[in-house]
């Protein structure tokens, strides 16, 4: 799979082709229903994880390093501008101070994508021209859903022709929450559909959908549907990423590379916002998933504060003393 | 390494926890140690080498104690004992919970010092066992100070002798050394020669808390000197964990010495998937289960059990999750699987799974160290329970398993073994789950989680693992017993023969009474039963080893009384009190022309009320909810122990009977009760009023003869899970050695009374000895 010259291409940050898609498959009701996720058991595993796994000095670095890259920077405002945008695009290609990348050796960082609406997608892409940075766009009715669905797949299409590389979907809640897996099946699929050559990341809402066991059989419904990425949250839920959360969608990621060969990425969003969180959620890809899903085509970070705790972790290491916020450009 | 080429790579790098500290403290101490008696540390002795089991450096020298440093020891226990019992329980408390505090100030320090020591990951020791550590002495400050009002009536043993592992160092000194001071013990505790490390520096806290000189005191040294505080005369009450084998030793060695013992031993505990289980999960689990502290954990979920349906693709997630674990140095927060503790240890492990050519062997691939004491993660599917690596215990990274098909094939195999520590069942199915709990023959059962532990739980064995519980007011009740004192019982003979017999209208043949019919005695021989005045009034059938067997299969045989409800047991106890009520003046009639003496009536009528008693407390003795850190329940349930033999007093020949009959059957044991020996009559007349009483077949079988003759078939028999002795023979030391091959519970008199017609004739301590506490853990989340 990986070989020295795919490395290359990847730290330049183009957009990733190492990996062939998920076609997706039948709906495989057996399956889906098989599903189980053991809540107390699973909470402890999440709990103990960040004390099973440190990671110091040069070593962190470097995975702070490899968390950036795996970073959709992401505004979802009301009040995105074109300027407020184009801001965001300059910090994606430069997302930490050029001196302290010399210092680590790591110039040419950036991160994984821009994340953004629907209208700002353009001003994105514009912004980015030349970076390699692809443009994620939100679609299908973020975050609820609800609009009419003849829109949300036309939206989906809109954004593609505008640039868009990478569309988050949103599901309908209410299918997992009936059991109306046919219906969430047919939902992804036709989005997926709509997406094109685009990627299609589905976000399940994961703090909507009541229980674990939910996560892991929607998880499946949409990976079976075509789903390039899943993910946790649109970040306007009242519980977005968690740790447990996660490790129940990336054992369905697992599980789904064991009986059909194709990798599905994953994607937590929401509340991920300080660097150490960052090691603990690579630490637990790696150790459910592999290091193959280390990189940003199969993981990525769906976070606007995380950067910030980032950049001044890294200057920790590169001079030893404790930074601060204003050191480091903004986005 | 650049940050560039770890950026490719993406490898984990080491996370070394710094040694500094602790290899300061042990130069602070001149690297050398005495004993911690009275006080203060002794002047080394002959030194032994305390090493480090990851680099085979030297940590320290410890002394080997003589028997002159235990006497002293166990001397300087016995001097401060009656002043520290008498501070009462809340004075107790306050040391206790300085020693938590301590504990919890110099954590890391002992977190460092036990993983040098172990070869446990420091994840471990600083996240588990220290903390745990520290729970138990929190808890056990809070067990003293409600000590007076909980526990009255009851008092401490005196001297504790405490032998404990090298698995758990520290934390088993907790479980141990709190509960005992909390009760109002002093001690004598003796680490395992391997890691003494964490005790000598809990001496040290035992210091800065100001507890009395004395309270504690640590001998250190190799298994002579366990010997030698298990059997000091002096020490009254002794408490062993480790293996089985040591633990039947020191049963042996202190059978007949009157000294209370608790063992905590070996297991091989199941670990049963069924395929309705949230796979990953308990995929999970035996990462905590069976490589958690490198295997060395006596409750380690060592025999994997799971449903075929699920067992290709189990497995699979098992190995892929195997090559995961980290083998490597301890001191490296993100290792998984440390150092195995000792050389000699490592050699067993290989030994025993090169000596396998069963099944299939996977071992992790994860990279082992180049030198240290390490063992890859292992796992051996195909097994049969025939493979002896299906029965013997490892002790170490090696997982064993096979599959079963039903759930109650998964019961017969997880019971097909003489252990009884732990086990483990993972399924969605809440049905399942709770319906297989109760029916493990283990002191400890983990629902849909493994290896979890709290000082609030007790914690203990059934079969060869042992017996007492260690945790929750019923580990306090292995540091107390009753306040009474007994008087010296002298043996009681039956009246010889005169020159008459008494005239009978018709001839009546008293005989056993096995699976609820009267079975004549394999041996066809009876002795004559005469009155005071020397009448002959009957015979009685001397049974022999072959009746014992006889009503052993009769009792198990009869086990769906433990299946039945409490409300039925008890209508059967009211029942036989009503038979027995409305035969008072036959009854009465021949307990005086037995016994010669005129308080047959009352004696009826005490039984009577005795019956009425544990009618009673049939539907009441109940267990309870234990207060476990934790989103579930930790259940401590009270079951029945089994089959009990009881040789009954020899004095009442009717209220003995009676008085150990209802509590054992009202907790839904069955009995093969001994009778009287001088006076065996009433108990051939009683199995006319079970008769008449809706007793199921094999509940209680009544054997008559001569209690020497029976008790060592008793003690020794393989399928009896308790024996108790109340005769007036001296029998307790017979009883408590034989029963160590099979390390059933025993309850002798050590030839001691009871005051059968008083409080002391009922009560918690007969429920209590005729029922296991089993902890049921059901950790829950929708």
């Amino acid at each position: 799979m990986q070989t020295a010259t795919d490395k290359q291409t990847e730290t330049m940050q183009l957009p990733q082709t190492l990996e062939p898609r998920n076609p997706g498959m039948d709906l495989d009701l057996d399956w889906v229903m098989r599903a189980t996720a053991n809540r107390s058991a699973i909470e402890r595993r999440a709990a103990t994880l960040p004390g099973r796994r440190s990671v110091k000095k040069v070593h962190q670095a470097a995975w702070l390093c490899r968390a950036i890259t795996c970073i959709d920077l992401t505004t979802l405002a009301g009040d995105d501008t074109v300027g407020r945008v184009a801001r965001l695009c300059a910090k994606a290609r430069q997302p930490v101070r050029a001196d302290l990348l010399e210092a680590l050796g790591m110039e040419g960082l950036t991160v994984g994508a821009v994340c953004v609406y629907h209208d700002m997608v353009e001003a994105a892409v514009q912004a980015l021209n030349g970076s390699g940075i692809p443009v994620a766009a939100v679609s299908t009715g973020f975050p609820a859903g609800l609009s009419p669905f003849h829109l949300r797949v036309a939206e989906i299409e809109e954004s593609v022709k505008a640039g868009a590389a990478e569309i988050d979907i949103v599901i309908s809640r209410r299918h997992v929450l009936t059991g109306n897996w046919d219906a969430l099946y047919d939902e992804m699929k036709t989005f997926r559909a709509a997406c094109g050559e685009a990627h299609v990341k589905a976000i399940l809402a994961t703090g909507e959908l009541g229980t674990l066991q939910n996560v892991a059989r929607a998880s499946l419904v949409c990976m079976m549907a075509g789903a390039d990425f899943i993910k946790t949250s649109t970040g306007k839920e009242s519980v977005n990423a968690t740790l447990p959360v996660s490790l129940v969608m990336i054992r369905a990621i697992r599980e789904y590379f064991e009986e059909t060969g194709y990798r599905v990425g994953y994607k937590p969003a929401g509340g991920i916002s300080k660097a150490k969180d960052s090691l603990v959620y690579l630490s637990l890809m790696k150790e459910e998933l592999g290091d193959r899903w280390l990189r940003n085509d199969l993981f990525r970070f769906g976070a606007s504060s995380l950067l910030g705790d980032i950049e001044r972790q890294l200057e920790h290491h590169v001079t030893g003393a404790y930074s601060a916020s204003w050191r480091h450009a903004s986005g | 390494m650049t940050v560039q080429e770890i950026f490719e790579t993406m490898d984990y790098g080491s996370a070394p926890e710094s040694a500094g500290d602790a290899l300061a403290w042990l130069v602070d101490q001149g690297d050398r140690f005495g004993h911690f008696i009275d006080g203060r540390m002794t002047d080394p002795g002959d030194v032994f080498e305390s090493r480090n089991p990851a680099d085979g450096d030297v940590l320290a020298h410890l002394s080997q104690a003589t028997q002159s440093d235990v006497d002293a020891a166990v001397a300087a226990a016995r001097k401060a004992q009656g002043k520290w019992e008498k501070l009462g329980g809340s004075g107790r408390a306050r040391y206790l919970y300085a020693l938590a505090r301590l504990l919890q100030k110099h954590s890391r320090l002992f977190a460092v010092l036990e993983t040098l020591d172990n070869g446990k990951p420091i994840r471990e020791s600083r996240d588990i066992d220290i903390p745990l550590a520290q729970r138990h002495f929190y808890y056990h400050a809070g067990q003293a100070q409600l000590f007076d009002s909980v526990c009255a009536g009851r008092v401490a043993h005196g001297v504790c002798g405490q032998v404990i592992p090298w698995n758990f160092p520290l934390l088993m000194l907790a479980w141990k050394v709190a509960p005992a001071l909390a009760a109002g013990n002093t001690v004598v505790l003796k680490p395992a020669e391997y890691t003494s490390l964490t005790a000598l520096l809990f001496a040290d806290l035992c210091r800065q808390a100001g507890l009395p000189k004395g309270v504690v005191n640590i001998v250190t040294g190799d298994g002579a000197v366990g010997e030698m505080v298990v059997t000091h005369p002096d020490v009254d009450k002794v408490a062993f964990t480790g293996s089985t084998a040591v633990g039947r030793r020191i049963r042996v060695a202190t059978a007949g010495s009157g000294k209370a013992l608790t063992l905590e031993l070996g297991g091989k505990s199941p670990y049963i998937v069924f395929e309705d289980a949230d796979l990953d999960s308990a995929v999970e689990g035996l990462v905590d289960a069976i490589w958690f502290n490198q295997g060395q954990v006596c409750c380690a979920g060592s025999r994997l059990l799971v449903q075929e349906g699920a067992a290709d693709r189990f497995y699979g997630k098992l190995r892929a999750r195997m090559d995961k674990l980290r083998v490597g140095s301890p001191m490296d927060k993100s290792i998984d699987v440390g150092a195995i503790v000792d050389p000699v240890q490592l050699q067993t492990i290989q030994r025993l799974v090169d000596g396998n050519t069963a099944g299939e062997t996977y071992q992790s691939a994860a990279a082992l160290p180049e030198s240290g004491c390490f063992y890859p993660p292992t796992l051996i599917t195909g097994l049969s329970p025939a493979d002896p690596l299906m029965q013997e215990e490892i002790f170490g990274p090696v997982l064993v398993g096979t599959t079963f098909r039903t759930p109650s094939e998964a019961v017969e195999l997880a019971n097909n073994t003489r252990y009884g520590l732990a086990a483990t069942v993972w399924s969605e199915n809440i049905n399942v789950a709770l319906d297989i709990a109760p029916k493990l023959a283990a002191g400890v059962v983990w629902v849909n989680g493994t290896n979890m532990f709290d000082a609030a739980a007790p914690f203990g064995g059934v079969r060869e693992s042992g017996f007492g519980r260690e945790g929750g007011p019923e580990g306090m009740m292995a540091y107390t017993k009753p306040a009474v004192t007994a008087k010296a019982l002298s043996r009681v003979v039956g009246f010889s023969s005169g020159p008459d017999a008494e005239p009978q209208a018709v001839d009546r043949t008293a005989k056993l009474y096995i699976d609820g019919k009267q079975a004549r005695p394999d041996g066809g021989y009876a002795y004559d039963v005469f009155t005071k005045t020397g009448k002959l009034i009957g015979q009685a059938p001397l049974a022999n080893r072959k009746d014992v067997r006889n009503a052993v299969e009769a009792a198990r045989g009869a086990k769906a009384w433990a299946g039945t409800t409490a409300h039925l047991r008890a209508q059967i106890l009211y029942y036989i009190a009503e038979n027995l009520a409305a035969r008072k003046d036959e009854f009465a009639a021949r307990l005086n022309q037995m016994t010669g003496a005129r308080s047959g009536a009352k004696e009826v009528d005490v039984s009577v009320n005795r019956l009425f008693t544990y009618a009673a407390w049939a539907d009441k003795y109940d267990g309870r909810v234990a207060q476990v850190p934790l989103r579930g329940v930790a259940l401590a349930m009270r079951e029945p122990c089994g089959v009990i033999a009881a040789l009954c007093p020899d004095e009442h020949p009717l209220l003995g009977l009676v008085s150990l009959m209802a509590p054992a059957i009202a907790m839904g044991n069955r009995v093969i009760l001994v009778a009287s020996e001088p006076f065996p009559l009433a108990a051939t007349d009683f199995y006319q009023v079970l008769d008449t009483s809706d007793v199921p077949g094999g509940v209680v079988n009544i054997l008559t003869g001569r209690h020497d003759e029976l008790a060592p078939t008793l003690a020794s028999h393989m399928d009896l899970e308790a024996v108790w002795s109340f005769s007036s023979s001296d029998l307790s030391a017979e009883i408590e050695r034989g029963a160590a091959e099979n390390l059933k519970r025993t309850w002798v008199n050590h030839g001691r009374g009871r005051d059968w017609f008083g409080t002391e004739g009922e009560g918690a301590v007969f429920l209590d000895a005729a029922t296991e506490v089993k902890t049921v853990w059901v950790p829950y989340g929708a």
